[in-house]
């Protein structure tokens, strides 16, 4: 661990390691942030230009490509790549808006948990254990049948489906972090708690934390698709990824690409984000950071 | 910022000072103990002894699950019991702590620069370039070469005892009026070990700081202390002047430990060469 001086007098921190480790890393997250960012540009573009409008049935039903149709059509004559767009945006929205609920309140009752004692801290914990078993989708689907089956509606369930699990992360990660020497070296020189936690807690917790809420973000898209299959997500005439599978179960041996399209944009997705999240496991992990030097 | 009259009495009086865990083991019974302005106390004694514990208990901050009991005043400041608002204020300006392991006592996340910046600005209100003169000046202070270097290092990109300069940077930095210093040393090799002894030392006398210097090393205590309180399981067994403790000790506890100080360094005159 211990260093001799003189080496280290050029060395930036951030090059600290060897080239040959940087670059398999580097590889992965390169992986993860293409098939991601080919999904984001798929969303982007949906934003503003779309080949048909989402309620055009002018197209033949079950057409192949051709005719300005560059995937072809639905069984209602709808174009399929606008579907596939307007499918990649929703899925967007739903991964960072169930992620950003999880983030704001998760952190909080993650932190809140952390510094609780006795029985408040047994209560919480249990509280948070109870609500990780509940299942997601049956979450979800309460929520959406209280409220309408909407987007928002999927994300908001999802989203605190979620902040369950990053609560208690972030409960053992502060804990584990509390009982650090530099905690109370830092209480020692008479930092504040609220400083304490933002300038010394939260950094530390960070590498484990953003990596867990880039694979939330995965496990939020397959939610909805799922959500939607079960015809819960966002309603028609907006596609999303998990209603194109269902409505395309039916016609599947005549036309495949209904099927296969969204399941494969899906599975693009969901693997580049968890590639992002290895990468970035990785790039911010401070053991792994450590063993290295 | 509270001004800073000197009250009447020690600077820390410290009487009945008893930790008990939850479960109800004692780890520190009935202590007592002064500093003056200016005094070096030494905190002797093996693991186990409750010296860690009584340095934390001075602080308010024993962890979870123990308990202080008796009287604990710093600077006028009563700390046993007292609501966190005040302990906030104490720590850092009273009293500061140089803890053992440096590695573990700073933040692996955060550049050494700014470690050292936050207790100072919250001291002497400085900000942006007057507050990096004052961190560049801390550093060169505790005789650190390369300072600006060392300010934009990360805790494990220097050596131990360069971390060790730095803890002792961030607790000075405090101006407080006592140094804690628990077992500041003992994870360092020998030859960094006497350096920072001497360094202590001379920072602590130019300042006229008091210190409170625990360890389980008699030598090492004998070096920089006036006074010496030994602890046995938690309890004092024996107080007077070093050179009292090490020539004529009264417990047998403290003989034992000035017979093995005196074995290891008969061991080093007799294989060194006449």
């Amino acid at each position: 661990m211990t260093l001799p001086a003189a080496p280290l007098k050029e060395t930036e921190p951030s090059k600290e390691t060897t080239p040959v480790s940087r670059r398999r890393r580097s590889a992965t997250l390169l992986a993860g942030c293409s098939l991601t960012a080919l999904i984001a540009l798929l969303a982007l573009v949906s934003l503003v230009w779309l080949p048909f409008d989402t309620d055009d049935t002018s197209g033949g039903r079950l057409a192949g490509p051709g005719d300005g149709h560059l995937l072809g059509t639905d069984k209602l004559g709808r174009d399929l790549l606008t579907q596939l767009m307007t499918g990649a945006r929703i899925a967007v929205q739903a991964g960072l808006g169930s992620v950003a609920i999880a983030a704001l309140v998760g952190v909080t009752l993650g932190v809140l948990a952390a510094f609780a004692q006795g029985w408040l801290d047994d209560t919480l914990a249990a509280f948070l254990d109870i609500l990780i078993a509940f299942p997601t989708l049956l979450l979800a689907m309460l929520v959406v049948a209280a409220r309408s089956a909407t987007l928002g509606s999927a994300i908001l369930a999802i989203g605190l489906a979620q902040s369950a699990v990053v609560a208690r992360l972030v409960r053992i990660l502060v804990k584990r972090v509390l009982a650090r020497d530099y905690i109370t070296a830092a209480r020692t020189s008479g930092t504040s708690w609220p400083r304490t936690v933002a300038a010394h807690i939260l950094p530390n917790i960070w590498p484990t934390l953003v990596v867990n809420l880039a694979l939330q973000f995965g496990l939020a898209v397959l939610a909805e698709a799922g959500l939607s299959y079960l015809g819960l997500g966002a309603p028609p005439p907006n596609a999303s990824w998990g209603r194109m599978l269902q409505e395309a179960q039916a016609t599947f041996t005549t036309a495949p690409a209904g099927a296969l399209a969204p399941g494969i944009l899906l599975v693009v997705l969901v693997v580049g984000v968890n590639l992002v999240a290895d990468g970035l496991r990785d790039t911010l992990d401070p053991a792994t950071r450590r063993r290295r030097t | 910022m509270t001004p800073r009259d000197t009250p009447p009495g020690p600077l820390l009086d410290v009487r009945g000072l008893t930790v008990r865990t939850d479960d109800g083991r004692t780890l520190v019974d009935d202590l007592s103990f002064t500093v003056g302005g200016g005094e070096r106390l030494g905190l002797i004694g093996e693991s186990g002894s409750g010296k860690s514990l009584t340095t934390l208990a001075l602080l308010g901050l024993l962890p979870d699950g123990m308990t202080a009991t008796g009287s604990v005043e710093l600077a006028g400041t009563q700390i046993v019991g007292a609501p966190e608002k005040r302990l906030t204020a104490v720590r850092g300006r009273d009293a500061a702590v140089v803890f053992q392991e440096p590695l573990t006592a700073l933040d692996p996340l955060m550049r050494m620069g700014r470690q050292i910046a936050e207790p100072l600005a919250r001291r002497t209100g400085l900000k942006g370039r007057d507050l990096r003169t004052a961190v560049t000046d801390a550093l060169v202070r505790v005789r650190l070469p390369e300072p600006d270097r060392i300010a934009h290092a990360f805790p494990h990109e220097i050596s131990g005892g360069q971390r060790q300069r730095v803890a002792l940077a961030m607790a000075l930095a405090c101006e407080p009026s006592l140094l804690i210093a628990d077992e500041p040393t003992t994870a360092l090799d020998v030859s960094v070990q006497a350096e920072m002894l001497d360094l202590l030392d001379t920072l602590v006398r130019e300042r006229e700081m008091a210190v409170l210097f625990v360890s389980h090393d008699l030598a090492v205590v004998a070096k920089v202390t006036d006074r010496v309180l030994v602890l046995k399981d938690g309890r004092a067994v024996e107080e007077g002047p070093v050179l009292d403790v090490v020539t004529a000790p009264k417990a047998g506890y403290t003989r034992a430990l000035v017979a093995g100080a005196r074995k290891l360094e008969s061991a080093l005159d007799l294989r060194s060469p006449r």
